[in-house]
């Protein structure tokens, strides 16, 4: 039964990459507008063959 | 959506608007007017009619041309360093307010800012928040030409003192957001760790126990460092006031969750509470980052910096324009006013013709003319022609920004704050000590085992969680509800205070009226066509605001007008076929000033014939006799700063026992708000203008009407969106039936503690049995919150 010793340290090991992912995502700024970058993409790109938008930081 | 589909004969292709003054046609569109031809044109030269494609008419009129010189302020590298936010060798970074933004071709167009200027790298949109960051090479491009380039398509930014005082954008407040993610990663850790406690019992707990309580206080440690902070301090906040709040019991709540668990793991006493105190703080951070969502875009706090510009067009000594910042203006500076600008400053007017709008300061609805040498009042607007002033006080110290150093604006808000909750609170607090304490000394001289568990599970569950979720649960779906019908209430509190109005007052100009619209009535001779072009041709060639609206309000062509003048103050006179139109005052036109002389009245003669005069009525808000009529248990009250000229019509619709107060200084109006509350009155005020913020300030409650949302309102508990207007009783009404909610859910959850605490300090409890039944009774009340708000609004039909 000492498996179990493992699987939680597993388990929590990932949620704990999970968690890491979420705060770096906020940190980054993608929770401060989640209006905005949904219609965002559906803009169409054109093929003008102009510079296309730089990608958003 | 095909592009020609949309085109219609009467409305703008850009803007939409009908084009009144004949259409201009180019490129098989219509226009209503240049500026819109010309921005048009750019897009188009640029390939970015795709504009076009994603809404119908997106285009914000260009009717009203910018004076590009107004942005050379832009080039001065103090303002320009105040207003950027990351600057290194090549690239600048700065946000701007847009709140001309209003559509999904709005953020495109935004976003490709750099195929009209190469200089600009990236823009990104906020919609939500109307803002713009845009970065920008400053080797190819200025922060000048940015602006130019977003003023000339319709999207000028809103720069003003504000942002140039220091007080940086705030930043888009994440701490809730990291507050709750720690507290889900660590609920759900925690609650998997317990779940075999709930259902297997005995075995697991031997083996695992001690693994699975430590892991647990492990991941509880950051819930109660951080997540929960924000409760702690609150509590701290109120003991040092000597207040008791809510967050008080919340606090003593999870504190005493926290350190019993802490006990029973340490001492092997059991598994302890942690996942009922790490949900807690989950569940009431969610509450608060909902509360936070809404109210991100609104801004409540505003003072006069957020009206006035950043800069003003000084005149040197040789004549030359200099752009200036505002705070640098001084006394003695001579400063030259547009069309439509705000005067920053106490000045005195040494040339041009000053039609100055007060609205802004004292709520006077019509332009005010000043003649040479007088005194013109810092807040005013010009309407018409530039104007030459002298400054002769600093910005600071003007007449309207005087109010801002009355006490009420230095006053700390969140003191003595009696809400429900807080009162409740209070009493509980004080019920649950004595229930504990009297369970604890009953039990001692008989078992004390039992004394130790019968004191806990009191403590536990009286955990005031379902009274600290009660009242957040139902003010929050009441914020929610109100907001759904553009009601926006500054915090929950003001629920609260909301329900207790028992005198509504409010501003005249603007708020009981429309501001944007005024009737116009004719009194006299008939007018025969003939007449009526001639007339219309004349006033077409004055900018005066009276001369435009008579103008737009008559139908026909308009002709050649031969020896058009215009005396100041007085009236027009010009030819029209050969007959001579006189359009004036009644003094200019020599008909004695009648009775009617506080109307804002305009005569017509032609040939020296008198026919008649245009009178402006204000035209009041629609439904606003519904909503007096509904609000007839209050006592209502008006305090105009405008003149008395429409006392009787306001006293027919506000009743008899309404009092009008006219001609009110922002001073007085907040003198008057200040009597009733003395007078111990809850009071309501409704206003719109900078002359109201005193007033809004002082009152129990204080809502800003305002015609857009995100344009600025002044500092006020409440901003209510003008179309929801005819809603305001409404709102008071229901925000009373939420007060009887959360009574209600006060009830229910009392129920709950009281039969909890029967068996509680009867000692038949195991904990965990009260660590199971905590959750239920915080959902219940949560439910019960949540659908009787729902159920009430449904009812009252918001």
């Amino acid at each position: 039964m000492s498996i179990i010793f493992l699987l939680i340290g597993f388990s929590v090991t990932v949620a704990g990459c999970f968690l890491g992912a979420f705060l770096w995502a906020v940190k980054s700024g993608q929770f401060d507008d989640d209006y905005t970058p949904a219609v965002r993409m559906l803009f169409d790109n054109e093929s003008s063959g102009k510079k296309q938008a730089e990608p958003k930081k | 959506m095909e592009a020609a589909l949309q085109t219609d004969i009467q409305h703008c292709y850009h803007c939409g608007d009908t084009c009144n003054d004949g259409p201009i046609e180019a490129h098989d569109k219509v226009f209503c007017c240049d500026g819109c031809k010309t921005v048009y044109e750019l897009l188009e030269e640029n390939n970015l009619c795709t504009y076009y494609n994603l809404e119908q008419t997106p285009g914000i009129t260009g009717k009203q041309p910018v004076a590009e010189s107004r942005f050379a302020y832009l080039d001065d590298a103090g303002v320009t360093t105040q207003l950027i936010s990351f600057r290194n060798d090549s690239i600048c970074k700065l946000t701007l307010y847009v709140p001309q933004m209003h559509c999904s071709s709005c953020i495109w167009l935004l976003e490709n800012l750099f195929k009209l200027n190469p200089g600009v790298s990236a823009s990104t949109v906020n919609f939500l928040r109307k803002e713009v960051s845009i970065t920008y090479l400053h080797q190819q491009t200025t922060l000048r030409e940015v602006v130019q380039l977003l003023a000339r398509i319709g999207y000028e930014p809103a720069i003003t003192l504000a942002d140039t005082e220091g007080k940086k954008a705030t930043k888009p407040n994440r701490g809730v957001i990291y507050k709750l993610g720690i507290a889900g990663f660590c609920f759900g850790n925690v609650m998997l760790l317990a779940f075999p406690d709930y259902l297997a019992g005995e075995g697991i707990q031997q083996t695992y126990g001690q693994f699975f309580g430590y892991l647990s206080l492990l991941l509880s440690v950051p819930v109660l460092l951080f997540s929960a902070r924000g409760f702690f301090t609150t509590a701290w906040q109120g003991i040092r006031q000597r207040v008791v709040n809510i967050d008080m019991p919340i606090s003593l709540g999870l504190a005493a969750l926290f350190l019993v668990s802490v006990y029973q793991i340490v001492f092997k006493q059991g598994v302890g509470y942690l996942d009922s105190f790490t949900g807690l703080v989950f569940f009431m951070l969610i509450g608060k980052y909902f509360q936070q969502k809404t109210y991100d875009t609104l801004s409540f706090d505003r003072d006069y910096t957020s009206y006035f510009p950043v800069s003003i067009t000084v005149l040197k000594e040789q004549g030359q324009e200099e752009s200036v910042a505002v705070r640098n203006l001084q006394v003695g500076d001579r400063i030259r006013i547009r069309n439509q600008e705000l005067i920053p400053a106490d000045a005195i007017l040494l040339r041009g013709q000053a039609m100055i709008d007060y609205s802004f300061v004292s709520g006077e609805s019509e332009p005010v003319e000043k003649v040479t040498g007088e005194v013109i009042y810092a807040g005013g607007r010009q309407v018409g022609e530039s104007i030459e002033l002298e400054v002769v006080k600093e910005v600071s110290q003007g007449y309207l920004t005087q109010l801002w150093n009355n006490a009420v604006f230095s006053k700390n808000e969140s003191q003595g704050i009696d809400t429900y909750a807080n009162v409740a609170a209070k009493w509980f607090i004080l019920a649950t000590f004595l229930v504990a304490a009297g369970a604890l000394i009953y039990w001692v001289p008989r078992d004390t085992d039992i004394a130790m568990k019968a004191f806990i599970s009191v403590l536990i569950i009286a955990c005031p969680c379902a009274l600290s979720l009660s009242t957040p649960f139902v003010h929050g779906n009441t914020l929610r509800i109100f907001g759904k019908n553009k009601f926006y209430l500054k915090n929950t509190a003001v629920v609260e205070t909301l329900a207790k109005i028992d005198t509504v007052v409010f501003d005249k100009t603007g708020t009981l009226t429309e501001p944007t619209a005024a009737e116009l009535v004719y009194t006299g001779k008939a007018l025969l066509p003939e007449q009526a072009q001639s007339i219309k041709s004349v006033l077409r060639h004055s900018t005066h605001p009276l001369s435009q609206r008579i103008f737009q309000s008559m139908a026909g062509e308009v002709k050649e007008v031969q020896h058009f003048r215009e005396l100041t103050g007085k009236g027009l006179v010009g030819e029209v076929n050969g007959r001579l139109v006189r359009v004036g005052s009644a003094a200019y036109l020599g008909v004695p000033a009648a009775k009617e002389a506080l109307k804002t009245t305009v005569y017509v003669s032609v040939d020296g014939v008198l026919l008649g005069f245009y009178t402006f009525f204000n035209v009041y808000r629609s439904g606003l006799k519904q909503i007096l009529h509904e609000l007839n248990d209050k006592q209502l009250a008006v305090l105009s700063g405008d003149n008395d000229h429409e006392a009787a019509r306001l006293q027919e619709l506000l009743g008899p026992e309404a009092e009008l107060n006219f001609s009110q200084s922002p001073m007085q109006k907040l003198a008057y708000i200040q009597q009733l509350k003395d007078a111990n009155r809850h009071v309501l005020m409704v206003g719109d203008g900078l002359n109201d913020a005193g007033a809004l300030r002082q009152s129990d409650v204080g809502i800003a009407l305002t015609n857009s949302i995100t344009n600025f309102s002044p500092s006020c508990d409440a901003i209510l969106d003008a179309s929801a207007f005819d809603k305001l009783s409404r709102f008071i009404r229901f925000s009373k039936k939420s007060m009887n909610i959360i009574l209600g859910s006060f009830a229910v959850s009392l129920v709950y503690n009281a039969v909890g605490l029967t068996f509680a300090v009867m000692g038949l409890f195991s904990p965990i049995v009260s660590a199971i039944l905590m959750p239920i009774s915080s959902l219940s009340v949560i439910l019960f919150a949540t659908l009787s708000v729902r159920i009430a609004a449904k009812r009252a039909g918001l």
